[in-house]
């Protein structure tokens, strides 16, 4: 007895590393984690970057800036358009452009329907993660509906390129307005499915609730934004703070959740896909008339001076900040992506807990990688 | 708080001791013309200007940079608590680091902006310990401009490998390989 007793004092337990992607199936793309363990409890979390930068913001400084709109679609793929919308707005709000209302009511359903797309995947995804295959399914089914319908009016699913500066590339489809109504209606019904089949399961909920936490105060000082922050509490949507397009027209209750945790994040998503499809819904019938783009030059000069747009993507604020010498390119361009704020805080979350509780908290700090590696 | 007010506080934590002297007189020679006007000195270590940009900027000697930062988000009525934007920006000349700033209580914003001419060693103070999204901001500003922070607790190269050559997002950066001049 006594002899066990040593034994027992002796054991050791010992640090170790592990490697976590980049080819990690809940990594969502090329981005390795280097994890200090200990047994399972996780004691550090770095995560190493840089295998599909492409270096964008170089590339930015040789470009024109009609050019720049299709380069942001590489970076969030799953928020293609406000990525692009982002840029056009930089360059109207410098050039003084006024834009049609049509435009902005357009571009403001476009850009919801996408932020709906980009969370269905999400949530596709997520419940694979946690091990429920089926919801990746049931997410691609209806995420398919708003691509078809995007494919019909822009020409592309993923990498719209549908916004130029001055407007839209053209106008929309005759199908389109229906189309959105019919997967309004369709979407609705399936919500509360999403519901039924993830949010109340039990073993969702206890792999979920109480792990990632992250406070209000971490949150700022951490730069988080989108879903991230707002599940803890802090109110960071830019679409109320600085609206842009048709934004300032329409009303919607920015969704707050309080506890922090993994399933506060999950559930903010859920509420703002209702959000997004009631601003669809007050913007659908009331399409302006006119024109579906304003003339630019051909070259577009941007004067002297500095230029900071912000919006709010699927994941969170996206920055664009420009530095003009006034020639046809940009002296610099920063983009400021809100999954590199975000993905900065992983490690304060993830330390304390299990391997199994990482994945769960990645999954809902929703990282896309070409957000990172710009 | 407007962007007058915030200038006429910020402007008032760092007085130029300076400011109070006159200038002496400068000599001129008999037959030389009129002296040029002198400028008149700047009451305050930092330059205000809202000149081609939205926000209010701020520009800072490099050694003043860490104590207006901790003022700046520690004071109630400024209160930045929230840094959106950390960019690395090369000048030409000099080699500078840009932060966009704004305050989640008040919602003003103010840009900071310091430069240093030191292209072959620059460095600056760390604002990792006043809002920790700096800590990877910092090193990718690190990483492509190769600006250094001081007291950042892990300065490494984020994106590039570490046996990289050279800082990409430099004027003067040069690769013949992958770069495409147009």
């Amino acid at each position: 007895m006594q002899e066990t007793t040593t034994i027992n004092n002796n054991f050791k337990s010992e640090e170790y590393f592990i490697n976590m992607g980049p080819q990690h199936p809940a990594t969502h793309g090329v981005l390795r984690l280097l994890l200090t363990i200990d047994g399972e409890i996780i004691k550090k979390v770095e995560p190493d970057l840089g295998y599909i930068h492409r270096s964008i913001e170089k590339m930015c400084e040789r470009d024109s800036y009609q050019q720049i709109v299709h380069l942001t679609d590489r970076m969030d793929y799953l928020s293609s358009h406000i990525n692009n919308e982002a840029v056009c707005l930089t360059v109207e709000n410098a050039l003084q452009l006024e834009i049609p209302e049509r435009v902005k009511v357009v571009r403001t359903i476009i850009g919801e329907l996408t932020r709906i797309a980009s969370h269905c995947l999400w949530w596709g995804v997520m419940g694979m993660d946690v091990g429920a295959l089926t919801t990746y399914f049931y997410g691609f089914r209806d995420r398919e509906m708003i691509n078809d319908i995007f494919e019909e009016t822009c020409g592309a699913r993923l990498t719209m390129n549908y916004n130029v500066p001055g407007g839209l590339m053209w106008d929309i489809h005759p199908n389109f307005v229906n189309r959105v109504k019919a997967f309004v209606k369709h979407f609705k019904t399936k919500i509360p499915e999403y519901d039924r089949l993830l949010t109340g399961n039990v073993i969702f909920q206890k792999r979920t609730k109480g792990v990632g936490v992250l406070s209000k105060e971490d949150a700022i000082s951490f730069g988080a934004s989108g879903p991230v922050g707002r599940g803890s509490g802090y109110s960071c949507d830019v679409r109320k703070y600085h609206p842009y397009s048709a934004l300032d027209k329409v009303t919607f209750k920015e969704s707050l959740q309080t506890a922090g945790d993994t399933f506060a994040r999950y559930q903010v998503r859920i509420q703002e896909m209702w959000q997004s499809l009631s601003i669809v819904e007050q913007l659908i019938d009331n399409i302006p008339e006119g024109e579906h783009r304003v003339k630019t030059n051909a070259v577009i000069k941007l004067p002297k001076g500095e230029f900071y747009q912000k919006v709010e993507t699927a994941r969170g604020e996206l920055g664009v900040y420009v530095i003009s010498t006034g020639t046809k390119n940009p002296y610099r361009l920063k983009f400021r992506s809100p999954g590199f704020s975000n993905l900065s805080l992983l490690n304060h979350i993830a330390v304390g807990g299990k391997i199994g509780d990482l994945v769960a908290t990645m999954a809902t700090l929703d990282l896309v990688i070409p957000d990172i590696d710009r | 708080m407007t962007n007058e007010a915030l200038q006429k506080l910020i402007s008032s934590w760092f007085p130029n001791p300076e400011a109070g002297i006159t200038p002496e007189p400068i000599q001129v020679s008999e037959g030389e013309g009129i002296a040029e006007p002198q400028e008149p000195i700047n009451p305050s270590l930092l330059e205000f200007t809202e000149e081609g940009s939205q926000f209010l900027n701020v520009s800072v000697k490099p050694e003043n940079l860490h104590e207006l930062m901790t003022q700046l988000k520690a004071s109630n009525e400024t209160s930045f608590d929230y840094l959106f934007c950390l960019s690395g920006v090369d000048w030409g000349t000099a080699l500078g680091v840009v932060y966009h700033l704004e305050s989640t209580t008040y919602r003003h914003s103010i840009v900071v902006k310091v430069k240093t001419e030191d292209r072959e060693d620059p460095n600056f103070d760390s604002v990792c310990d006043i809002w920790r999204t700096a800590e990877f901001h910092e090193r990718e500003v690190f990483d492509f401009f190769g600006i250094k922070f001081h007291n950042h607790p892990n300065l490494k190269r984020l994106f590039l490998t570490e046996e990289w050559d050279g800082f990409p997002l430099r004027k003067d950066y040069v690769d013949e390989i992958n770069m495409v001049i147009k």
